[in-house]
């Protein structure tokens, strides 16, 4: 039993990989996603090389234990979008 | 802001009913974690159903195996957030996220379960995860 959220896309309340053609790659809960962007919550994100650390080594950590909550909501143009994955299955 | 307190009560019943013990305040808290001894599985319990109504089924299913922790209880994200906060303070390393399940063996944290470890699995599969978690941990070894 617990609440449950209608009128959201399949990814509602899914911790979500998204990723872009850019140095950028969000880890976030996803609220909703449509043709236009996708909006985020409670989402971390990280560029490439930043402490060192590759798009790959960021996300490696992040399916061991999550990503801290660096903005509370984020909303991100789908067209710089190349990716939506569930961090769970990295 | 927190839910209704009727609301949530039958999602902590879900668990206090399996002898998972409620850790209301931080003292609670407090007090669990002190004695060191042994297994303890400590849930991060939520209200979402889209994560946590599979964690609290899939913790009945894997209560019922036959290792389990000695001792297991909980704290309620977005409600009692004192206990909460002071529960998370065993595991400062790893970002917060409810629901989520932290096993220990002698007072050292062994296992983490994040939320999206629980989303979009199933009861059976949360089970699973925490069943091999206790055969390694809380087996006792055949003499």
């Amino acid at each position: 039993m617990g609440t449950f959220h209608t009128g959201k896309c399949d990814l509602h309340g899914i911790t979500v990989v998204v990723d872009t053609a850019g140095p950028e790659v969000y880890v976030g809960r996803c609220d909703d996603m449509d043709d236009e962007r996708v909006i985020l919550l409670d989402a971390d994100v990280h560029r490439d090389g930043d402490g060192g650390r590759s798009k790959g080594d960021y996300l490696a950590a992040a399916a061991r234990h999550g990503v801290w909550n660096r903005h509370r909501r984020l909303v991100l143009p789908r067209h710089r979008v190349t990716s939506v994955r569930r961090l769970g299955e990295l | 802001m927190p839910y209704s307190p009727l609301l949530v009560k039958p999602m902590r019943e879900e668990l206090s009913t399996l002898g998972v013990e409620e850790l209301l305040t931080a003292e609670d808290v407090e007090r669990w974690m002190e004695h060191k001894e042994g297994t303890a599985m400590l849930v991060v319990n939520s209200v979402c159903g889209c994560a946590a109504g599979m964690a609290r089924p899939g913790i009945r299913l894997a209560l019922d195996h036959a290792h389990a922790p000695d001792r297991a209880a909980s704290v309620f994200a977005g409600q009692d957030l004192e206990a909460t906060a002071r529960a998370r303070g065993f595991f400062p390393e790893i970002p917060p996220s409810s629901p989520s399940i932290a096993f220990f063996k002698d007072g050292e944290l062994v296992w983490f379960m994040p939320r999206h470890r629980i989303e979009g699995r199933t009861a059976e599969d949360v089970a699973r995860d925490l069943t091999a978690v206790f055969e390694e941990h809380c087996a006792v070894a055949a003499g």
